[in-house]
């Protein structure tokens, strides 16, 4: 596959692993986390571990976009979806996302008009062919997907639809960062840069990592290769006793980041003055709400939303897990009571989440290799 | 790291596996679209409800088709219900869906197909053309796959409560005096053969829904696999362990049953593993794992070392499975598991999937 083979390419991976080999301090620890559920996704998925030196350990950061909606949220999706007439659309992996009562999955089994979409065009499709329904579409995601989201806003209020609404859950990630860098429990060598959310804001909102935290960030794609030489390119900035902003992923991603897709943001959306995040509690200004000109398609608005907010489940480590702090495996109930088909944590559903990923892929260790 | 973490690692994926080798249970309040995926959920009806339920011997064995003996003759039968939407894709239809389905679990256990029994569900509205053109799918597909359909049955229900039609069908065969095969027969060293390109049908299906505006010319590989099996017990004998029909779940969801029912590990090799362009392609945007996507005309076969070789010319030469080729190899460590080697050279697991809402595939 062109345009796909050549970033997966084994011979050129080994090339860069030993560049990494040979510019790593062999008496030093390397903790480098990966922000993006994509990367920690492509990780495991590629087994990139495998290529590292021992002394270069990768940490798995918030930016898995189911992974960071709380129980409260779930809830108030369901609340809204068992409403008469209804339609709810939502992505495919938040289906399993459970809340205090079950899932949008069980709220489907038990009646509910719940169906998955690909994009949030499709929910608006829907809503044009369902003219006497009501339909929601549960909006998830960082910058990356705020964009569609908006888009899908502006036509629907373009062309007069009024049976469309979105419940939105996106979130941003700068603010999570900064509260993960300020928090004492974890200390970082640098990391591995957002590249979808980066295709958006660009690689200058980062530049606060270097200035403030002193430490470097590589904006790095999402293929096996991509991972590897950002990681090449963080352990270089080290050794040389550089700290930059860098852009591993110039191939998709301009340093200035998508103009038309930020004005987009702008309009559709403004900063809530705080959100609950899964296991990091409530961070200021960290998630988009509809502005004030798009109020009306908004469906916390339109149908009103119950808003309770529920603890996490008291066993559930999600929050150390999406800080970085403790290994998917170091949470009480991982792999136990919690598994992606009976999942009590959110890191657990989305393929993208730190446990799902090393449950379904990393659950291999060296000593068992097979024989 | 450290070596105690490390251990402390170890003996929490100790505590995992012990947990993940128990027979699964089924202890869900209602039934969820993942209950039909083919994955964990799937397994835990299977073995939580039906088998401790029906009690059969054949049935645990969890094979393609079930063994039925009668004054000494070897026979198999074996069941499938067909709900594919749409009806009408890319290379096949639900028609021959239902014929295929039905022969190739019966192939895959090494019986020759001998008769069908066809019921249908009808939704009230029906146009006559669409189901004409059914029935003529069904016949043309009984008629390619040599099999009788010898009884049938149809159902109306009002409009809205079946979508269109469904197809069921049941089939027998004579097991084959050349076939000694069992789930449980994999031995280390064992190779694993696939008879063409996986991921066909389920990419074919997933694009003829429309949901996601992709233009392919990705078709369906719905054919009968009783050539394919006929040429591997011919060429392997006794040395074919045993062999697979790697419908929903794919070719990952056989290897880890097959995995679980032996006890062994398998290990396969994903740069082996035949896939289309336009499938590796359409997966990538779609984020699927082709070896997790449907087949209906893919036969997975688990052959001794010494008979692979010849395996795989035996298949090659039978057509429609030129591109067959040996894509893995079963160990020993770690038990039930199955690894995948990446093109890009680490190693990983392959698990059963938990249970994504598929769309309906077959």
């Amino acid at each position: 596959m062109r345009f796909v083979d050549e970033f997966r390419d084994a011979e050129l991976g080994r090339v860069v692993a030993g560049e990494i080999l040979a510019t790593v301090d062999p008496s030093r620890h390397y903790k480098v986390m990966e922000v993006c559920g994509g990367h920690t996704h492509a990780i495991y998925k590629y087994a990139i571990d495998d290529l590292l030196p021992e002394n270069v350990e990768l940490v798995h950061g918030p930016g898995c976009p189911v992974c960071v909606i709380p129980m409260g949220r779930v809830d108030d999706g369901i609340a809204l979806a068992q409403q008469e007439g209804v339609i709810f659309t939502c992505f495919g992996d938040m289906l399993r996302v459970p809340g205090s009562n079950g899932s949008f999955l069980d709220a489907k089994a038990e009646g509910a008009d719940i169906r998955m979409v690909y994009s949030p065009l499709d929910a608006l499709r829907l809503a044009k062919t369902n003219p006497d329904r009501q339909v929601i579409f549960f909006a998830i995601g960082f910058e990356t997907t705020a964009p569609s989201t908006a888009l899908t806003l502006m036509r629907a209020k373009a062309e007069g639809i009024e049976n469309f609404t979105v419940m939105c859950n996106h979130v941003t990630i700068v603010p999570p960062l900064r509260a993960l860098l300020d928090s004492p429990d974890l200390r970082l060598d640098g990391f591995i840069g957002p590249g979808h959310v980066c295709t958006v804001v660009g690689a200058r909102p980062f530049e606060f990592i270097p200035a403030d935290y002193d430490k470097p960030l590589v904006v790095s794609g999402f293929e096996p290769l991509d991972v590897l030489q950002s990681v090449q390119m963080i352990l270089l900035q080290l050794a040389e006793d550089r700290r930059e902003v860098e852009n591993q992923y110039t191939r998709v991603v301009p340093y200035e980041g998508n103009l038309k897709a930020l004005e987009v943001l702008s309009e559709v959306f403004e900063l809530r003055p705080h959100f609950e995040w899964r296991g990091l509690g409530f961070i200021s200004q960290s998630a988009l709400k509809l502005s004030e000109a798009y109020a009306d398609l908004d469906a916390e608005e339109r149908f009103g939303v119950p808003g309770v907010r529920v603890a996490d489940p008291k066993a559930c480590q999600c929050g150390e897990v999406l800080k970085g702090v403790i290994k998917p495996w170091e949470c009480k109930v991982f792999g136990t009571a919690c598994t992606p088909e009976r999942p009590i944590g959110t890191c657990m559903v989305s393929p993208e989440g730190a446990c799902a990923a090393y449950y379904n892929y990393g659950r291999l260790s060296q000593e068992r290799e097979a024989v | 790291m450290s070596a105690t973490r490390e251990g402390r690692e170890e003996r929490v994926l100790g505590i995992i596996e012990t947990a993940r080798a128990k027979r699964p249970r089924f202890k869900d309040a209602h039934i969820t679209m993942s209950h039909g995926a083919g994955g964990k959920a799937t397994q835990s009806l299977i073995e939580g409800l039906f088998l401790p339920a029906f009690q059969s011997e054949s049935l645990r064995e969890l094979g393609d088709a079930g063994a039925v003996e009668a004054d000494g003759t070897k026979l198999a039968m074996t069941t499938d219900t067909f709900v594919v939407k749409p009806t009408v894709f890319p290379g096949g239809t639900i028609g021959e869906l239902a014929v295929n389905g039905t022969v190739n679990d019966l192939a895959a256990a090494g019986a020759r197909p001998l008769a069908l029994t066809v019921s249908l569900v009808l939704e009230e509205g029906l146009s006559a053309d669409d189901l004409r053109v059914q029935v003529d799918a069904i016949a043309g597909a009984a008629r390619a796959a040599d099999v009788q359909i010898v009884a049938g049955d149809t159902k109306v229900v009002e409009r809205g409560f079946c979508d269109s039609m469904y197809v069921c069908t049941t089939g027998i065969g004579v097991r084959d005096p050349r076939a000694d095969m069992s789930t449980g027969a994999l031995k280390p060293g064992d190779r694993v053969l696939v008879s063409g390109p996986v991921g066909d049908h389920g990419t074919a299906i997933m694009l003829a829904r429309d949901e996601f505006e992709i233009e392919s010319q990705i078709e369906s590989d719905t054919c009968s696999l009783w050539p394919a099996s006929d040429a591997l017990m011919e060429s392997a004998g006794s040395s074919l362990r045993c062999m697979r029909d790697a419908t929903r779940g794919g070719v990952a969801t056989v290897l880890n049953e097959l995995a679980r029912a032996s006890e062994v590990a398998i290990v396969a090799r994903e740069a082996d593993v035949p896939i289309k362009p336009a499938v590796a392609g359409a997966s990538e945007l779609l984020g699927i794992d082709p070896l997790y996507v449907a087949n209906e005309g893919r036969m997975v076969a688990f052959v001794a070392p010494e008979a692979a070789e010849a395996a795989v010319a035996a298949l090659k030469s039978v057509p429609g499975c030129e591109e067959a080729a040996d894509i893995g190899e079963v160990k020993t460590e770690p038990p039930g598991m199955v690894l995948i080697e990446t093109a890009f050279g680490g190693k990983r697991v392959m698990d059963l999937l938990a249970g994504d809402p598929l769309p309906r595939i077959c």
